[in-house]
């Protein structure tokens, strides 16, 4: 297996890790969506590695964590990866803030896909705050990209 | 190789597909249920970082229970022993009580009481969704565990299994808002629907109009309708009662008897109508159809 794909596994292993821990309740309604902001990671980095079939089954793993009906987050992962992919390469020179504000998009997009399966289902949909998540989560992106960035460079470059 | 461009086409072609594809599956498992075996393997892959997470709460109670003084567990043995004593009679009552129970159903000629197992399990530690009121625990198919079984603790009725995997199940709590429990007033033998409302400390208590005898403090208890959960098991206290005119029925608001919040120990119920081949009754995963 290429180095650059195992670093990206392990990445993602841990954002599910993440997604799981338990955490107090004030915390809960705060917690980014790290498996999504991984996977936009990672398709801006390796898009010939990882696409929308990953994302596919990121989110269906993401949906047996979150007891979710199987493919609501698939779907939006699948959406929010393809974008990505399509314009990988301008996002690559974006600045941090740049990205941040596209992955601010991205991710209330699929909050918003989330959202919108939960109301045909008949699931309770949340209030506002649903949206606190992806504002968290963008804020948070320049330490995401930042820190994948530098484990990517110092994993896979170190043998070339 | 890495390519300089994607292949658009084919991108957008893989895109559109698997769109498709996750509608199919969100159709299939949330209308029909079909699709407990992929939920089932895919949870085989998590469970190992579900139980890896868990670890340091497990080893937290391990540390609590080894390294309390030689003082403490001596007082708390005394403490239960007493406990046990106290329970012991009351439960010689009772044995007595359910004996000439059975005596009086069978000069009825009523069907005889089921009675029912229980099984012990423990909570992992993991969040779920924080919109719904579920939890996972650490027993599934492997130990006998099937989907829509009861789920008690120590003071009252918890919930029931929504979704059962080999290692583990995730359990839907009375406070989910698609959670709906038959249940009547203990003191009067009223029936009614308790649903969820998303919170851990409020139900709600509906269909009730405004002239039926209920009031604050009032117990309700499972009536077993719906054949899913056993009847006569504690659920929740009335907390509040308001008649607004205008209005077809009463707002009536309960407490859960059950810590949901706190127990780390609950009990899954086997009961005997469960035992005898309620697999087939797969009705998506809402409790909703109970209340019919």
């Amino acid at each position: 297996m290429r180095s650059d794909l195992r670093i990206a596994i392990i990445s993602l292993i841990a954002a599910f890790a993440l997604a799981i821990l338990p955490m107090p309740d004030w915390a809960l309604k705060f917690r980014p969506d790290w498996v999504t902001l991984a996977m936009i990671y990672w398709a801006m980095a390796l898009p010939s590695r990882i696409g929308v079939t990953s994302a596919f089954f990121a989110g269906l793993m993401l949906d047996v964590a979150h007891g979710a009906i199987l493919g609501q987050h698939a779907v939006g992962l699948v959406i929010v990866v393809y974008i990505v992919l399509l314009q990988h390469q301008r996002l690559r020179v974006a600045s941090l803030l740049q990205q941040a504000l596209v992955v601010l998009a991205l991710l209330l997009w699929k909050q918003l896909l989330v959202m919108w399966v939960n109301g045909i289902a008949g699931y309770p949909t949340g209030g506002w705050q649903v949206f606190l998540p992806s504002l968290v989560g963008a804020v948070l992106w320049p330490w995401v990209y930042i820190i994948l960035r530098d484990l990517r460079r110092k994993f896979v470059y170190r043998k070339m | 190789m890495q390519t300089l461009f994607l292949q658009g086409p084919s991108v957008t072609l893989r895109m559109f597909l698997l769109v498709v594809l996750s509608v199919v599956l969100m159709t299939l498992d949330h209308r029909l249920n079909h699709l407990q075996f992929v939920r089932s393997t895919l949870s085989n892959l998590l469970y190992p970082l579900q139980y890896t997470i868990d670890l340091p709460i497990r080893f937290y109670y391990w540390a609590d229970e080894t390294l309390s003084s030689h003082h403490a567990l001596l007082l708390e043995n005394r403490a239960l022993k007493a406990q046990q004593l106290e329970n012991r009679v009351q439960l010689q009552k009772l044995d007595i009580l359910e004996k000439e129970n059975e005596r009086l159903r069978l000069l009825l000629s009523a069907t005889p009481k089921t009675r029912e197992k229980v099984l012990i399990a423990e909570i992992i530690g993991v969040d779920v969704d924080p919109y719904r009121q579920l939890f996972v625990i650490n027993k599934g198919r492997l130990h006998g565990v099937r989907q829509n079984q009861p789920i008690i603790d120590a003071h009252g009725v918890m919930g029931q299994t929504l979704y059962v995997n080999a290692y583990s199940s995730t359990v839907m709590l009375i406070t989910d808002a698609s959670h709906a429990l038959p249940v009547q007033v203990d003191r009067t033998g009223l029936r009614s629907v308790l649903f969820g409302t998303g919170k851990t400390d409020s139900l709600d208590l509906r269909h009730i109009p405004h002239n039926a005898d209920i009031k604050t403090g009032d117990l309700l208890i499972t009536s077993g309708l719906g054949g899913r959960f056993p009847p006569n098991y504690p659920v929740a206290v009335v907390t509040s009662v308001e008649r607004v005119a205008g209005e077809a029925f009463a707002r009536i608001m309960a407490a859960p008897l059950a810590l949901l919040d706190q127990s780390r120990e609950v009990l899954l119920v086997l009961t005997e109508a469960a035992e005898s081949g309620d697999a087939g009754d797969n009705t998506s995963g809402e409790t909703a159809s109970d209340a019919q």
